[in-house]
């Protein structure tokens, strides 16, 4: 355990949680290698922030054990504390102090000298973008700025594991793909990210391993590639403006063509190549079949997601 | 095995004290009034009830002049009480806002929370109490004790403070929310009026006097009364006392419950 804990930032095993009668976390195992992203997806509710709370020993777990770089959660804390750095969903800086003076507090509850907590402070600023504003209250602050003002001030202790609790919830397009960024920067400086996201995109573009929590169970883990080879291929989707067109379609293509929805449309298996895409509207085009519409549909992380967690009614489509 | 995380409770309390006065000083919508509250009252009491009540207590010059003398003890009172107001607010603040898990999350004096709170509202209190009595002696407040009772009387509120303001860092903690903060410490702003803050207890009926009396404000300003006008003590003192140790115990039992617990 010992050796392999030194490999593995975070070690989870058997973790369970209960608020009352309402189970959160029903025994689950983690393993996360140091240096690496490793993303917990899950729907609202699902546990993700209550097991990110356990890990950051702000919560107590109600059974099995956790080990974040080295230090077990329930007998270690404080070690654990040291650390650590933690980012939550709703941004957790003093609203009434100013960008400055919120990283100048964590730099004097990290024990800084002044002078390193001066350039400390200095250098975050300007990394994050927030020399300008550096000296106006952190309320009144944009969305984006106050998430990386949050992140800015989790650097200032120089964290060995930093948990990003939904760090890009309610960001927009801009800013979420300014906070990707800077999370690839904090993991090529060698650091370990635990990050809970809803957005299987964020954890497609980042996580080197994902584990889907559903219902306070672990339903799938793995890189995001082996997550998306669990779920049936790609297919085509063909609309057609007659009836006669579908059986037509229908006969030349045969069993491979499925009824999708309604009458006029046909779902083909397809990789979503324009090689084989141009061989089946050759296909069709020889039997002078009109095709009204057509959309690729390749698998990503939002089907195995839907697939494991049982919304599979629902698709995402790319239309081509 | 516990790994030894050096532990920095002075320098962690004093940067959260530091922190707490800057955030007084950045939200001046809530500082000032606290302070202009027990202010406004004071004026009201004396120019506009001071004639009539002073009279009503039949001493010898009567009036106006022997109302302030009177009043004095209950407005410093109220000061305190306004105070531990704001540091109810400012908790709950803080709860809500986020931060506290930040800190919880962080290698940090856990103690040092709760004393930035502590220490931080016993300073603004005591500015604020020595603008109460600033303005009291401008308008006419006459004060007999010795050096030794303003000592005394400084240690006296100084405890009364304490208590109040562990009792509402608690009290911050349990709201839900920093309306319900600013709301649940409201009896304490009622509770002079129902002692002997502002008139004597015996012209009460029997019930509210019987009240009155053993409430814990009744003793703290009377003792405070004592002392700032050189009149004899009695028990006063001791059960104030004992009150604001008792008060301070259960707030402070009660904040740390709340401020540690992990479920």
């Amino acid at each position: 355990m010992t050796s392999r804990a030194a490999q593995q930032a975070i070690v989870v095993r058997g973790l369970r949680k209960s608020f009352g009668d309402k189970v959160v976390l029903d025994g689950i195992d983690l393993d996360v290698a140091q240096g690496s992203v490793f993303s917990l997806l899950g729907a609202n509710g699902a546990g993700k922030t209550t097991t990110v709370k356990i890990l950051s020993t702000l919560v107590a777990a109600g059974g099995g054990r956790a080990e974040v770089a080295g230090h077990d959660v329930a007998t270690d804390p404080d070690a654990v504390r040291a650390a650590i750095g933690v980012t939550g969903q709703f941004s957790a800086v003093d609203n009434l102090l100013t960008g400055e003076e919120n990283l100048r507090l964590m730099a004097d509850l990290n024990h800084l000298s002044t002078k390193d907590g001066r350039r400390v402070v200095a250098e975050l600023l300007e990394r994050f973008g927030l020399t300008e504003a550096a000296r106006k209250p952190a309320s009144t602050y944009s969305g984006g700025m106050r998430r990386r003002l949050d992140l800015a001030m989790t650097l200032v202790g120089d964290p060995r594991v930093i948990f990003l609790d939904e760090p890009t919830t309610g960001l927009d397009p801009r800013s979420r793909r300014g906070m990707w960024q800077i999370v690839r920067d904090l993991v090529a400086g060698g650091v370990t990210i635990f990050l809970t996201t809803q957005y299987l995109d964020e954890a497609d573009e980042l996580a080197d391993r994902i584990a889907v929590l559903e219902g306070g169970r672990l339903v799938a883990e793995g890189t995001p590639e082996e997550l998306k080879r669990r779920i049936p291929g790609g297919h085509v989707r063909l609309q057609f403006a007659e009836p006669g067109d579908v059986r037509t379609a229908q006969r030349i293509l045969g069993g491979d063509a499925h009824a999708d929805g309604d009458a006029l449309a046909l779902r083909v298996p397809n990789d979503g190549s324009l090689r084989s895409l141009k061989a089946l509207l050759d296909r069709l085009d020889d039997e002078s079949i009109a095709v009204d519409g057509l959309s690729v549909h390749t698998p990503d992380l939002d089907d195995v997601f839907l697939a494991l967690t049982g919304d599979s009614g629902l698709e995402k489509v790319t239309n081509r | 095995m516990t790994t030894a995380v050096a532990s920095h409770p002075l320098r962690d309390s004093t940067t959260m004290v530091r922190r707490n006065l800057k955030r007084m000083l950045r939200y001046p919508s809530m500082t000032v009034p606290l302070i202009a509250m027990p202010v406004l009252l004071l004026l009201l009491f004396v120019y506009v009830f001071g004639g009539t009540l002073g009279a009503g207590l039949g001493g010898a010059s009567g009036g106006r002049a022997e109302y302030v003398n009177y009043v004095v003890p209950a407005i410093l009172v109220i000061t305190v009480s306004t105070v531990v107001q704001g540091t109810a607010i400012s908790v709950a603040m803080d709860m809500t806002e986020g931060i506290v898990a930040r800190f919880r999350t962080m290698s940090i004096a856990r103690v040092s929370v709760l004393t930035g709170h502590v220490i931080g509202s016993l300073i603004q209190a005591l500015l604020s109490l020595a603008v109460v009595t600033g303005v009291a002696l401008l308008i006419g407040f006459e004060p007999r004790g010795s050096v030794g009772d303003w000592f005394a009387l400084v240690g006296v509120l100084a405890a009364v403070t304490f208590a109040l303001i562990w009792f509402t860092v608690a009290i911050g903690q349990a709201s839900q929310s920093v309306e319900a903060a600013s709301n649940l410490p409201m009896p304490l702003m009622f509770l002079p009026f129902l002692g002997s803050g502002f008139v004597p207890t015996d012209s009460m009926p029997d019930g509210v006097r019987w009240f009155a009396e053993h409430q814990p404000f009744t003793p703290i300003m009377e003792s405070i009364r004592a002392l700032l006008m050189d009149r004899p003590l009695g028990n006063d003192l001791w059960i104030a006392l004992a009150w604001c140790a008792g008060i301070a115990l259960v707030g402070y039992v009660w904040a740390k419950r709340l401020y540690n617990r992990t479920a």
